[in-house]
């Protein structure tokens, strides 16, 4: 036999073989129409014994040829198919992304702490501890050895809460932090680089601008040499880290305490002292107290004024949340819990 | 302390704008609050008289006032003051006219009855607060003169606040010196002639019983014609903030004012016995005030008395009602003093009775300016109440006080203020303040006598301050010794951790009221025998020192719940207090952290929501755990008050309690209105982080597979599956990487009080992989174990 009509029918079978796989609409039926043409190949195969032997290797080929366009053909519509179903199977997944997530409700650290630890944080760069004590005083701590004699008239300043302890008068919900200096003088020697924040007391109606309970930061410097200068130049350099570009204002006053005292004040960050609400079109907002450290305080602890110097400086912590924030009431931010408000920050 | 700037003018010349002048006085420490210049918001209102008064026909506390204002002019007014009669002068403001506040006037019909302007009352002239009704302008007041004129309103006040160590800046002239040497003018003060000193005036005699308490007392006598004082001293007292009352009263008023001085006017003929005696009141001794109040005085008070002891007067606060001046004296005996501050710092906060006079006294008065302040007093009773003084005066001053003489070393002013100041500079700063100096470095600063807030070196240093001016003096930054390090102590440290673990958990951080009412510890289920009161609280709902954070937190819950969040998860750190340990005087502080959550977990849309469980509470205990590697935390099942019976625990660390998780009681629930289950949890966090840890050493990460079994165990309900898994941990050994509790059922099955609990174990070994031989006699080993200790039964 000749090779002429296998090879024929080779070429026949490759065009049947086209046409069903192009037709094949899903993977089933690209399968069935493999297992046909591989039937046919196979036919085609086992006559080649029959084809003269010099002829069957040009009929092996014309079969390997048609076998492998076959194949390939049937490869790619196998891919299309396959990506086809793909689609559709991921088509009938479909979720909604916008509404498989609801809002994601995080834990907040209160206003007052993120202040509060960003405080801390400032003053630890500078090389500074951080100290507490109780809030719960004597006397001694809370005014005596602050240099408020009984019946001064600075006393009267600080409207105080006392408790039933000890003598009448004797032990107190203390009025600011600064006992805490006096507490840590007595324990440890200078130098001393500071800084108490902590919950204070005074006998107060709540208002959006008071409160009976407020927090506040103390800072103590002594050592030997500190100059009021000192004292001014390192709140400037603190508001600048807590505040921006800045300028730190002193106005002479009177703290028990500390000598020479002044009242500290910042150019009000919100409008560049050109005047806003916010600082009452001063350009100014007033922030705490501060002042060299008295020599009857130091005396009080048991140092030598001749040989040590400091200085203190204290200011509410609440005030800067409020400002920064723009929170209209210290009742908002202290002790309503409102999560509505706590969520915000 | 309002400083009219025509009264400082009266002691040194000074022409600078008046917002320098508010700047030289905020740099010198007396703080301005407010410039007020009051004429400069007032046009068009003028002096009228009124020349009937008729009533309102629609309305009762209404009326009609007939007024003429110069040139023939003449208007109704409606008018609403009560004091308002025919004849009086008083202030009107035209239709057009210009009231401080932005407030003009227009013609307007008040109850059918057309106002052709209004009369003002001196709060609407923006003179203080008086409500006392319309404005009376002295008779002779000129119609139609604008009231500015009248009442010198074209004067700059400058209202300050004076700190407490300044109590010679309480007058004008003390005012007037800071002024004068910040802006390098003259500065003077008459000087009082010499007086004629005498043991009694006549029949009038003086004894001082304390003189601890009263150091000085000076008398004089003098007839006077009572009256008005003249408008100018009337325009100053009013722009003063106070009110004129009688010529001789205003006089006191104005001397006080000017010299920080306050004066006592006694009407001599009501003095029985013609004389005063000053003695400590008797334990409930009464009297009545000026203000009409009768007081009950005590042995702390100073009282000084007519001849036969009776108190007329609260020394150094207030008059008394029986030898007032009124309009029938034509004697009166003056009384200028020193009271020791303190004193009258006490009595007055004692009474509660605070006076311009107490708010002076109790800072320190010029003990030196009694006499020539009771000079100054009659000088102006001469001119404007035809006084005429006897010239003796009698002075009760056994020790003189005398200046106070500091040392001052320049080098110290320059080591305290950062300055590099000569002596002589020194010097010369602190000269213009009344500082008499002697020698050269250090030299000897003499004060005085009105700044008794200068004592020692110190307070001279600061008079240097104010003086070169705080911002003159150059910045520089203390910088901590090299080799020390700021950092937050482990304790600070480990607070933040705790707090950032509830804030990973989902809680926010709240804040509550530690002051609150025994009634906020029973709301919740809690008792309040061992609590801190507050001695003085201003609300009962703040009387005792919260020993728990829970109310507050359950309290701040039931707030969010109200206002319509019911699903909250919030937490505390924060100070609680119980009663001081034995022996100490201050309560026992802990720190305790506090959470609570509630309502609903949500969930949805792509899982239900589901309540919340108690479950969540204790997951924060485990984290805690977790993020402070503690060793030993057990948790206890026992009924904790205030929390579900079956559903609370205490904590114990190391065995120590520490505190509560659980359920919150439903009993509790009901009475805060809440509906949704709520599990809270309270731990001292001192003990917590207290704690024994474990290591922080890395454990080597096994590249051998591990080998999984189940076991399910019942057991009866008591047996805490925390317990088991301490069993099956023992028994399995080394071995075992982790024990898992997968689940836990009860059924009829099992019957009543028992219950399944699997637990979930992976074995593995570093160094190999385990097998099947290894497995089962661990496996035997572990139930055997669990079986002998808790009586368990294993399933299936
Ligand atoms: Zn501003």
């Amino acid at each position: 036999m000749s090779a002429r009509p296998l090879i024929d029918r080779s070429s026949d079978a490759v065009g049947t073989a086209l046409r069903a796989i192009a037709d094949a609409t899903d993977l089933d039926a690209l399968r069935a129409a493999e297992r046909r043409i591989d039937d046919e190949f196979a036919a085609i195969k086992r006559e080649i014994k029959s084809v003269d032997a010099a002829d069957r290797s040009a009929v092996g080929q014309a079969l390997g040829t048609a076998q492998a366009q076959a194949r390939a053909a049937a490869d790619a519509r196998r891919g299309e198919l396959e990506a086809t179903a793909g689609a559709a199977r991921l088509a009938g997944e479909r979720l909604d992304l916008t509404a498989v997530g609801a809002e994601y409700r995080r834990g907040h650290l209160h206003p007052v702490t993120q202040v509060w630890r960003e405080l801390e944080d400032i003053f630890c760069g500078l090389g500074y501890e951080v100290h507490g004590g109780p809030e719960v005083e004597d006397d001694w701590h809370n005014f005596e050895a602050l240099n408020f004699p009984p019946g001064h008239p600075a006393r009267a300043m600080q409207d105080t809460l006392y408790v039933n302890l000890g003598e009448p008068e004797q032990v107190l919900l203390r009025t600011h932090t600064s006992p805490v200096q006096i507490r840590l003088m007595e324990s440890q020697p200078p130098p001393i680089y500071a800084v108490m924040p902590g919950r204070t007391f005074r006998r107060d109606t709540p208002d959006a601008r008071h409160s009976p309970v407020f927090h506040q930061i103390e800072c103590l410097v002594v050592d030997r040499g500190i100059t009021m200068g000192d004292l001014m130049g390192t709140i400037e350099v603190f508001f600048r880290a807590l505040f921006g570009d800045v300028e730190a204002r002193f106005l002479p006053s009177f703290f028990p305490f500390t000598e020479p005292s002044a009242e500290l004040g910042v150019s009000c960050p919100f409008c560049s002292r050109s005047g806003c609400r916010t600082c009452s079109h001063t350009g100014w907002i007033e922030l705490g107290g501060c002042g060299m450290v008295d020599p009857n305080v130091f005396a009080a602890v048991g140092l030598d004024a001749e040989e040590w110097s400091g200085f203190a400086f204290g200011f509410g912590i609440d005030r800067i949340p409020l400002l920064r924030n723009e929170i209209d009431s210290l009742q908002t931010l202290l002790w309503d819990n409102d999560v509505r408000f706590l969520r915000q920050f | 302390m309002r400083a009219p700037l025509s009264w400082i003018r009266d002691f040194t010349p000074i022409e600078a704008p008046p917002s320098e002048i508010a700047d030289a006085l905020n740099q010198l420490g007396l703080e301005v609050d407010d410039v007020d210049a009051p004429g400069a918001e007032i046009h068009d209102v003028v002096a009228a008289r009124i020349v009937q008064v008729v009533p309102h026909p629609d309305a009762d506390k209404i009326r009609l006032a007939d007024i003429e204002f110069g040139g023939g002019r003449a208007l109704r007014v409606v008018c609403g003051a009560p004091n308002i009669a025919a004849g009086m002068v008083v202030p009107f403001a035209q239709v057009g006219a210009m009231l401080p506040g932005d407030f003009r006037i227009t013609k307007r019909k008040i109850r059918g009855v057309v106002s052709e302007g209004m009369l003002c009352s001196s709060r609407e002239l923006g003179l203080g607060d008086d409500h006392d009704g319309i404005l009376v302008l002295p008779d002779d007041t000129e119609l139609g003169a604008d009231v500015r004129d009248v009442l010198g309103l074209h004067d700059v006040v400058f209202e300050l606040s004076i700190t407490p160590n300044r109590p010679d800046a309480m007058g004008i002239v003390g005012v007037a010196r800071d002024l004068a040497a910040h802006f390098g003018l003259p500065f003077a003060l008459p000087t009082a002639p010499a007086i004629e000193l005498v043991d009694r005036i006549g029949d009038v005699s003086v004894v001082v019983d304390a003189p601890e308490r009263c150091p000085r007392l000076v008398a004089r006598v003098a007839t006077v014609v009572m009256g008005e004082s003249p408008a100018w001293m009337q325009q100053r007292l009013r722009l003063a903030g106070m009110r004129p009352i009688s010529n001789v009263v205003d006089v006191t008023n104005y001397v006080m004012l000017e010299r920080c001085r306050p004066l006592h006017a006694f009407d001599l003929d009501r003095l029985a016995g013609r004389g005063i005696v000053v003695r400590v009141a008797t334990d409930g001794e009464r009297m009545t005030t000026l203000d009409g109040v009768e007081r009950t005085l005590d042995g702390g008070d100073l009282v000084i008395c007519d001849g036969e002891r009776s108190p007329q007067a609260i020394a150094g606060i207030m008059g008394g009602r029986d030898s007032e001046v009124d309009a029938s004296t034509t004697k009166i005996l003056l009384e200028s003093a020193y009271f020791e501050p303190a004193g009258i710092s006490r009595s007055s906060k004692r009474l509660g009775l605070r006076s311009e006079a107490s708010a002076r006294f109790e800072r320190g008065v010029d003990p030196n300016g009694a006499a020539a302040g009771a000079d100054r007093a009659l000088e102006l009773l001469a001119e404007v109440a035809g006084a005429v003084a006897d010239p003796a005066t009698i002075d009760r001053y056994p020790r003189p006080v005398a200046r106070e003489r500091v040392t001052v070393r320049s080098a110290r002013v320059n080591a305290i203020l950062g300055t590099d100041l000569t002596a002589a500079e020194v010097r010369g700063l602190v000269e213009p303040l009344g500082i008499e100096t002697e020698g050269s470095d250090p030299f000897i600063a003499a004060c005085p006598t009105d700044r008794p807030d200068l004592a020692r070196e110190i307070d001279v240093i600061e008079e240097v301050a104010r003086r070169v001016g705080l911002q003159h003096i150059r910045r520089t930054v203390a910088s901590a010794p090299a080799g020390s390090v700021g950092r937050l102590s482990e304790a600070q440290r480990e607070r933040r951790l705790v707090a950032d673990v509830l804030v990973g958990a989902g809680f926010c951080e709240a804040m509550s009221m530690p002051l609150i009412s025994p009634a906020d510890l029973e709301h919740v289920g809690l008792t309040a025998d061992a609590t801190v009161e507050v001695a003085n609280p201003l609300r009962a709902e703040e009387s005792i020192l919260r020993p728990s954070v829970r109310p507050g937190l359950l309290r701040a819950v039931a707030g969010n719940a109200a206002r319509g969040e019911p699903d909250v998860a919030l937490f505390e750190l924060g100070t609680v207090f119980g009663p001081p340990r034995s022996g100490d005087l201050l309560p026992d502080e802990r720190t305790m952290l506090g959470a609570v959550i509630a309502g609903t977990v949500r969930r949805a849309p792509r899982e239900p929501d589901r309540a919340v469980h108690v479950g969540d509470a204790v997951d924060v205990v485990h984290a805690l755990v977790a993020a402070l590697r503690l060793a030993d935390l057990a948790i206890e099942a026992v009924a904790v008050p205030g929390l579900h019976a079956s559903r609370s625990a205490r904590i114990l660390v190391d065995g120590a309690d520490i505190g509560a998780v659980g359920e919150v009681a439903p009993e509790v629930l009901a009475r805060l209105d809440l509906v949704g289950p709520a599990a809270t949890l309270e731990l001292d966090v001192g003990a917590l982080c207290a704690g024994r840890r474990r290591p922080n050493r890395f454990v080597p990460i096994s590249s051998f597979p591990p080998v999984n079994f189940d076991l399910a165990f019942v057991v009866a309900d008591d047996v805490a599956a925390a317990e088991i898994a301490a069993t099956v941990r023992a028994a399995a050994g080394d071995l075992l990487e982790r024990v898992e509790l997968f689940d836990e059922f009860r059924s009829d099955a099992l019957g009543p009080g028992r219950r399944s609990v699997a637990f979930a174990l992976r074995c593995r070994a570093h160094d190999r992989t385990l097998t099947d031989t290894e497995i089962a006699p661990l496996r035997t080993a572990v139930i055997d174990a669990v079986v002998a200790a808790h009586d368990a039964i294993l399933r299936g």
